[in-house]
């Protein structure tokens, strides 16, 4: 879930009215936290950094994660105000420029190899405050992080129209042949030094890996050849947004369209509320290479119809069709009754591109009715129960190759284990296939522990297994250990006759190996093992002591 | 056992005496050490009531090594004058006796002597007085024979800063008769034996006290582990509720059924590397039920099933990548699946097992803890239904504040009806870890002293059995 940091001031100066922290806390919409930017800083930077900090009350908001229209602070507002009945949800126009041509962005046909979208729209006579400036940088990176999944599956740039002049066309190019002033730089870089220049940035290196390996970056140009971006990692510097902007060219780079035109319709639809025909948004036209020619943004509006017995039936309340028609206008879906039946028309606006089934619609009418409002039933649903003879236990699952294999003189081929392809740590690279080195860890944990130390584990393991969907199952097991000064052979064996017992096998016959180990065959098939750890092992596993051992399978008992 | 002769001799004494008799007298009249009668009195206390011992404690002076040889042999001074004969001595000669140094200082204080400095040859010491009275030999005697109390406290002191006399505490034990005194002695018996039962001569025996401060053997037995009791407590929960378990164990699963059979868009950041542990042998799962992947597939990327969908190209190749699951859904969504290739029936499962998280491991995280997952699929079940059944469960539980410790929710119809579930069928799930409630209840603030080989075995041994609802 992100959280969106506000300044109570501001939040409580946009809302036209102070409210009580409980009674945000209240609301359904929110679940806020109040904090200041001292406090943060103090928590993370330690308090003798905190003391030049602000003591401005932020308010930490939890929004839902596909709630993009709620990342900054105009949505909010917009979104309690439309909650309390004090504002209508506006509706938000696309519109020609009042004279000429729309600003046109061609896309040449070698964005193919590399990211082969983009969308584009102007915002018109736009007025900047800092704070404004603020939340529309602050609004772009959070969309980056969320639903541009960091940028790889949409980029933003935001230009300052007055300083570049369209057509603007998209291509992609050898890293070597693209050079230009990137943002806040003071002279023109290659994009092959910017990639080596951006290494150590502490917010730009987790960017470079989405092209870095490509053969062509994107790049988009102005019509005198001008670099507007080098999407997805950084703007050009001479077309970059100030106070003093007043025409905004946006334009979203993508390898998924559907997600790009979401992203543009939010930034849009969140900040042509400061243009002087306020949600009004200039068009722009993209250009395909196959010379397709799409308008944007979309600012789509579409309808939906369902029955408030729909409604009733799956949220478990009863109300009219007036009431559920003003609960779902309340969520800025605008909803009348169209008196057929019980019928519902549901406007659904382009900033709740969430809402993508009527389940999203119902979900929307329980919360602005409130879920602790919605009385509380027992499911009818007549069942009896089973239960699956089950255990399990406390050692993990996953392991290094070495437990499973070299600790205990085998080799990783002969184990028919499972790999891990991203083990974080060394810990993690195979599924475990015996349960013995996880107890032989877990003694040498615990090796001030009073003698003898008698350990047991029933869990699972995971062995490759072709004839199963995935090509692996789960094998139950069942394992035993004795640590002590002497090694107790007969302690393991004693168990092991005892575990036959009351698994009513009588058929039991161990064949010792010469030496210290034996098999355990259970009806004529081999089951598993029992003996005398070898000392090479007890030493690979930093014991000390002599140790007998039991690990068998125990599926068949099942 | 102490000497059974200085036993007796000890029980014949008491008898004769009407109140008692002190320890240290007796070892004075019996010739003995002390420490063997109070060997004696402590055997016959085990014994039962057969004596009283009540301990005393007295001071008393007794002689230094020092203040014992000038009982013997006269004090230093003394000693200084009887070997001083009349034609006088050498004051060098004198020096060179052991007691000559302290006995010339104070035999000079006591004017016995006299030096002439002048005479010829060196100083010599001639006696003063014809005959002496050595009052310090006489008052150390007193105390030899134990008539302290003839001498007056600053003479014992006097006698203390000369180290010749010394303060000490003696204990002893007034002994008298006990309850059940006698002078014959049985042996107690430390325990009851078959013998005893059969022949009826415990009737006869004594038995010795147990100690019940004493710590008993600890029982040689097993210990589950905490995260067990737990999960047994919430298995009963379940079960008690009506709730089947669900088998799970699949620990691989495919990606299909861990996020795209659920709705989970190939793009969503919990299918990253970061997020999930993907296997790079067996890498790819090769089965699946095609018209249902189909279905999946249309459903994520044109929408369907009065959906929008996702609008993205949907990509087999993703949805065949093995992974170890990251949640027991993906059992539920198999589970569901199967449910909807039969004919419909209500069914309430569960399941408590492990999955798996590519996480960075710290105080509260692992890459692998158990998860509880509870689902109930029925027609018409309603969000107040989820609610209802979500506050018996918790309640069961013990635990007000339940919305922060697990999530739940309503299975999505993008989900239910690509696998054939009947439309008005609706399925609520919640799902939490077994490790949080587990570290509350037994005040665990460190996961890595709970879970795996770090484990702390001494919390096993010592951790409580779990009453949830407590």
């Amino acid at each position: 879930m992100p959280t969106v940091g506000v300044k109570r001031d501001l939040l409580f100066k946009a809302l036209g009215r102070t409210y009580s922290e409980s009674y945000l806390l209240h609301l359904s919409l929110l679940n806020s936290l109040q904090t200041s930017e001292k406090e943060i800083i103090s928590r993370e930077q330690g308090d003798s950094k905190a003391s030049g900090a602000s003591d401005t009350i932020l308010y930490k908001i939890d929004v839902p994660a596909n709630r993009y229209d709620l990342l900054c602070l105009e949505g909010l507002v917009r979104g309690l105000q439309v909650f309390k009945n004090t504002l209508e949800a506006p509706r938000y126009r696309r519109v020609s420029p009042s004279s000429g041509e729309p600003q046109k962005l061609v896309i040449t046909k070698e964005t193919a190899a590399v990211r082969p979208h983009a969308v584009a729209a102007v915002l018109r006579n736009i007025t900047f405050t800092q704070e404004r400036y603020d939340s529309f940088i602050e609004l772009q990176e959070k969309l980056h992080q969320n639903i541009c999944r960091k940028r790889s599956l949409v980029a933003i740039g935001t230009h300052d129209l007055d300083t570049i002049s369209g057509p603007f066309t998209y291509t992609a190019k050898p890293p070597g042949d693209i050079s230009f002033k990137p943002l806040n730089q003071t002279k023109e870089y290659t994009a092959t030094q910017l990639m080596s220049l951006y290494k150590t940035d502490s917010h730009l290196r987790h960017y470079l890996h989405i092209i870095e390996d490509k053969p062509v970056y994107p790049v988009i140009y102005d019509s005198n050849g001008i670099v507007l971006s080098m999407p997805p990692i950084i703007n050009g510097d001479h077309s970059k947004i100030t106070l003093k902007t007043k025409n905004v060219f946006i334009e979203c780079t993508a390898t998924d369209v559907t997600k790009a035109k979401i992203v543009l319709d939010m930034m849009v639809t969140m900040f042509s509320e400061y243009c002087s025909q306020p949600f009004t948004v200039e068009e722009a036209e993209v250009v395909y290479p196959d010379g397709k020619t799409y308008k944007y943004p979309e600012l789509a509006y579409r309808k939906e119809k369902l029955s408030s017995e729909f409604i009733n039936r799956k949220v478990g309340i009863n109300e009219s069709t007036e009431k559920i028609a003003q609960l779902l206008t309340r969520m800025c879906l605008l909803s009348q009754a169209t008196g057929v039946g019980d019928e519902i028309e549901v406007e659904i606006p382009p900033t709740r591109s969430d809402i993508i089934h009527a389940c999203d619609i119902m979900e929307d009418a329980a919360m602005a009715y409130g879920f602790n409002n919605i009385p509380r039933t027992t499911p009818r649903t007549y069942t009896v129960a089973n239960q699956v003879p089950g255990f399990s236990s406390a050692c993990l699952m996953c392991c290094s190759q070495e437990d499973i294999a070299e600790k205990l003189a085998k080799k990783i081929s002969e184990t028919k284990a499972v790999h891990i392809s991203n083990p974080k740590t060394a810990e993690f690279q195979v599924a475990r296939t015996t349960l013995l080195p996880g107890l032989l860890k877990t003694i040498a944990a615990n090796r001030k522990m009073p003698l003898p130390l008698k350990l047991f584990e029933i869990s699972d393991v995971v062995l490759k297994d072709e004839t199963k969907d995935v090509g692996a199952r789960n094998s139950r097991r069942f394992c035993a250990v004795y640590y002590n000064k002497s090694p107790g052979f007969e302690v393991i064996h004693g168990l092991l006759d005892r575990t036959m017992q009351l698994l009513e096998v009588k058929s039991v016959h161990s064949t010792f190996f010469p030496g210290r180990c034996a098999e355990i065959f259970v009806r004529g098939k081999s089951v598993g093992r029992l003996g005398v750890l070898h000392p090479d092992v007890i030493n690979r596993f930093e014991l000390t002591m002599p140790c007998s051992a039991l690990e068998m399978d125990i599926e068949p008992f099942l | 056992m102490a000497d059974t002769g200085v036993v007796e001799t000890l029980l014949r004494l008491i008898e004769k005496v009407d109140d008692g008799v002190d320890s240290l007298e007796v070892a004075a009249s019996l010739g003995v050490d002390h420490q063997v009668i109070v060997g004696a009195v402590k055997s016959l206390q085990a014994l039962g009531d057969i004596i009283s011992a009540e301990l005393r404690s007295s001071k008393h002076w007794e002689l230094t090594e020092e203040g014992t040889e000038i009982a013997e042999q006269g004090s230093h001074e003394a000693r200084v004058f009887s070997s001083i004969p009349l034609e006088g001595l050498a004051q060098s000669e004198l020096m060179k006796l052991s007691f000559g140094k302290i006995g010339f200082s104070k035999a000079m204080s006591n004017k016995w002597i006299r030096v002439d400095k002048s005479h010829e040859g060196g100083p010599r010491i001639f006696k003063t007085v014809e005959s002496i009275d050595d009052q310090v030999r006489e008052k150390l005697l007193l105390v030899k024979k134990a008539n302290t109390a003839q001498l007056e406290e600053k003479e014992k002191n006097e006698l203390k800063k000369r180290k010749l006399l010394s303060e000490v505490t003696v204990k002893s034990y007034w002994i008298s008769k006990g309850i059940s005194f006698s002078t014959t002695i049985t042996k107690q018996e430390t325990e009851l034996t078959p013998e005893m039962v059969a022949n009826g001569s415990w009737k006869e025996k004594k038995f010795k006290p147990y100690n019940f401060e004493a710590m008993g053997v600890a029982p040689d037995c097993g210990h589950l582990h905490p995260l067990m009791k737990v999960r047994t407590q919430f298995r009963q929960i379940f079960l008690e509720m009506g709730f089947t378990e669900m088998p799970t164990n699949n620990f691989i699963e495919s990606s299909f059924w861990n996020f795209d059979s659920l709705f989970q868009p190939q793009q969503h950041p919990a299918r990253d590397q970061h997020d999930t542990f993907f296997l790079s042998d067996p890498a790819l799962a090769h089965e699946f039920p095609q018209d249902y992947l189909e279905r999946v597939k249309k459903v994520h990327s044109e929408g369907g099933f009065g959906s929008q969908g996702y609008k993205y190209d949907w990509k087999i190749e993703e949805a065949q990548k093995n992974i170890l699951r990251t949640h027991t859904t993906a059992v539920s969504a198999r589970m569901l699946y199967k449910l909807a290739q039969q004919k419909f029936t209500p069914v309430k499962y569960f399941s408590i097992d492990r999955v798996f998280r590519n996480e960075t491991l710290d105080a509260t995280h692992l890459a692998e803890f158990h998860q509880i997952e509870g689902v109930v699929a029925d027609y018409g079940l309603t969000l107040g239904d989820l609610m209802g059944i979500l506050h018996q469960f918790f309640t069961k539980l013990g635990l007000k504040k339940w919305v922060e410790v697990g999530n739940s929710g309503v299975f999505r119809p993008e989900m239910l009806l690509p696998m054939g579930l009947p439309e008005d069928v609706s399925v609520i799930a919640w799902g939490l870890s077994l490790e949080r409630p587990t570290m509350i209840k037994y005040g665990i603030n460190n996961i890595r002293e709970l879970v795996g080989h770090k484990v702390n075995l001494q919390m096993v041994y010592d951790s409580p059995i779990c009453r949830l609802e407590s």
